[in-house]
């Protein structure tokens, strides 16, 4: 067998796919908290908690109104963005005009207060939620073996990622938002109901979050705590592909999935913490991170 | 007048010299403190329903030792040692708890064990795995009571390599325990004439499992140990599942497996499966009465291994306490080792020198959901390990209190 590094090719191959489609959850939902730090500039640490309410969400349509996996795809983003619009209206929007900190705060707060409701009532150890039918077994693919479900989450995300990013860069409603971006008040003289746009976005950006929740319930026990340590990495991806880049976020996700999925493999205990090894060299190299423009 | 004066505080000397010739209970409150994980990945099959069997202990004891009150204090060490050892030294310097228990976790296990046999408290562990605690680390004020990773290899890793599952590769947890378990594992399979091909350490709290099991699958081992835990475990088995571990011929081998992560899997993921365990509620009459009355309190959750040995040692404690009519740590734990064990936890249990507890273990299966009547039916007990079998033999351990 052909070996790289001392570790057979097929075996390698096999962690760079696992890497991928582990770097496409974290692209999608690095996106949303990118989307949120540039046209909110709130640094949303309630992102974790509010992918795991996805999982949540959907797990709890399945119990106990039999709502399967497919409608809770769009219904689960659906209730979650709703109630990220209640805290925006609610709690963020008196916080814009602040230092970062004071958000930053909040949604730390915020995302406390979630956990803590849920572990309340349903404990930690999880909760079983199978993948439908249509996305069960998988193909053998020489190299190794490769599920049904994680080969349609590549996909699923992937496809959410490009739309965002062409909604954003490509469309009339996504120019008004990087103006807005650029100059709040600006945008405001013309017109444009800046406050509803913020609102919708913050809706928007969390309902992204849970649809990674909901993709991820089949294939992780779905735990009041499984966005806990997620969101620190994720934090991590937008500082590297530089706060508030949409592109960054996409890319870096992706990346760093592979080059976690790559430690993995040659030195797994350094595996949680090779993320802050890159960050930590991009910002003495590239304080904007890799993709981001210096702020004023 | 003067007489009167020199007589009372006479008296009230004499009184005082009674007293403290009487009882050595430290400010007349026996305080247990439960110490555990309130809200991370153990915090289901210990945290809360811990407290509420500790809580439970004190009740059928009648809320007295004595004319001492009995309280229960908890707390969260957030898996972290350096947490969890400033908590214990908080309580016993400040709060006058007299004993710890339960303490999952065995990096925090161990931290705690310092402080309180520097302290004279005892500490009686339920929820921790490693036998360095009754081994190098060992203490007079120490009890270790429900399992330990010895069990754990004994019952499981052996019933596995006489199935048949001669090679192994394990996925160990990065800390204290993890190794431990691996380490003790590893003997028993070579002792039965199996192999080990490798391992890979993962960090504590993974949520992404599938690169160290393909790491697993292509090492092309008979068996995949989980030297690992909770949230842990049952994320390994179900991403097992996913890849086609199972189907394609390999086994799974849970090595410490509670009956909270088979409710999170689910049956129809866990089925099969062989775990080892120092308790299953539906195993005797007062088994399913104890399990019953703590369903109440806890939202139907039946109790694991690890709530009902709190409930078991907390009871144990209060006896000796009772005895002894003294709550100093070396004092009632090496009273505790005096009186044989009979509960509905264990039968014709007893503390062994090095701190030990050693009652039967049960090596069982998970039911498939054809098989399973309801919500937490989910094991069949396969063979009872008796104490001296499960637990590592005293001559073979390494602590100091055992005279040779």
């Amino acid at each position: 067998m052909q070996e790289i590094l001392g570790v057979p090719a097929p075996l390698l191959f096999g962690q760079l796919l696992i890497g991928l489609i582990n770097g496409s959850f974290y692209a999608l939902l690095s996106l949303g908290l990118a989307v949120i730090f540039g046209v909110l500039n709130v640094i949303n640490f309630a992102h974790g908690a509010l992918y795991m309410m996805g999982a949540f969400v959907a797990w709890l349509l399945l119990h106990h109104l039999g709502i399967g996996y497919w409608p809770s795809l769009i219904v689960a983003p659906l209730i979650v963005g709703v109630f990220g619009i209640v805290i925006e209206r609610t709690m963020l929007s008196r916080l814009y005009d602040l230092d970062h900190l004071y958000g930053l705060l909040l949604t730390f707060g915020l995302a406390l207060i979630i956990e803590g409701t849920f572990i309340n009532f349903y404990g930690v150890s999880g909760q079983p939620y199978a993948p439908p039918e249509i996305l069960t077994g998988g193909h053998n693919l020489g190299f190794m073996f490769l599920p049904t479900y994680r080969a349609w989450v590549i996909v699923a995300s992937l496809l959410v990622c490009l739309g965002t990013w062409l909604l954003v860069e490509r469309t009339r409603l996504g120019a008004y938002l990087r103006a807005a971006v650029e100059n709040r008040e600006l945008v405001r003289a013309f017109g444009i109901n800046v406050p509803l746009m913020m609102t919708l976005t913050y809706g928007f950006a969390v309902a992204l979050a849970a649809f990674a929740g909901v993709l991820a319930a089949p294939v992780y026990t779905v735990s009041p705590i499984m966005g806990q340590h997620l969101i620190i990495v994720v934090f991590a991806i937008v500082v590297i592909g530089g706060l508030g880049s949409i592109l960054g976020s996409i890319l870096t996700g992706l990346g760093i999935g592979v080059v976690e999925g790559l430690t993995k493999t040659f030195y797994p205990e350094a595996s949680s913490t090779v993320v802050f090894v890159i960050m930590a060299i991009v910002l003495i190299l590239r304080p904007n991170g890799l993709f981001g423009r210096p702020r004023e | 007048m003067k007489s009167v004066a020199l007589a009372s505080t006479a008296l009230a000397a004499l009184a005082a010299m009674v007293g403290a010739a009487q009882a050595e209970m430290s400010d007349n409150v026996v305080k247990i403190g439960v110490l555990n994980d309130r809200s991370g990945l153990y915090a289901d099959l210990s945290g809360e329903g811990s407290v509420v069997a500790a809580r439970m202990a004190v009740e059928d004891f009648g809320g007295k030792v004595g004319d001492a009150n009995i309280e229960v204090v908890s707390a969260d060490h957030q898996n972290k040692p350096d947490v969890g050892s400033s908590i214990a030294r908080e309580w016993i310097d400040q709060d006058g708890v007299d004993v710890i228990v339960d303490v999952p976790t065995s990096s925090v296990a161990l931290a705690v064990q310092q402080v309180t046999s520097e302290k004279d408290t005892a500490f009686l562990d339920s929820g921790a795995g490693s036998t360095a605690l009754t081994n190098d680390q060992c203490a007079p004020t120490f009890v270790h009571w429900t399992y330990d990773t010895y069990a754990m290899s004994v019952g499981t890793g052996k019933a596995v390599v006489e199935q048949g599952g001669k090679s192994w590769f394990f996925l160990t947890a990065d800390y204290a325990f993890g190794h431990q378990l691996e380490k003790d594992t590893s003997a028993v399979v070579k002792e039965n004439g199996g192999e080990v091909l490798g391992s890979v350490n993962h960090p504590l709290s993974t949520s992404d499992f599938s690169s160290f099991l393909l790491q697993a699958q292509a090492s092309g081992a008979d068996v995949i140990g989980l030297a690992n835990a909770g949230g842990d475990t049952t994320n390994a088995i179900k991403q097992a599942n996913s890849f086609g571990i199972v189907q394609g011929g390999q086994k799974l081998a849970a090595l410490l497996g509670f009956i909270t992560d088979v409710d999170a899997l689910g049956l129809d993921v866990a089925k099969g499966l062989t775990l080892t365990t120092g308790f299953y509620w539906d195993r005797t009459d007062e088994t399913r009465k104890f399990a019953d009355r703590f369903a109440e309190k806890m939202n139907g959750q039946k109790p694991t291994m690890v709530q009902a040995g709190v409930y078991s040692a907390v009871t144990h404690y209060l006896k000796a306490v009772d005895e002894i009519d003294d709550d100093g740590g070396e004092a009632v734990v090496t009273q505790m080792k005096k009186m044989p064990i009979n509960d509905f936890f264990a039968e014709n249990g007893k503390i062994r020198e090095d701190g030990r507890m050693v009652h039967d273990m049960y090596l069982v299966e998970v039911k498939g959901p054809d098989e399973s009547k309801g919500k937490w039916d989910y094991y069949n007990i396969v063979k009872t390990i008796p104490g001296d079998e499960a637990f590592q033999p005293l001559d073979k351990g390494s602590c100091k209190l055992v005279s040779n």
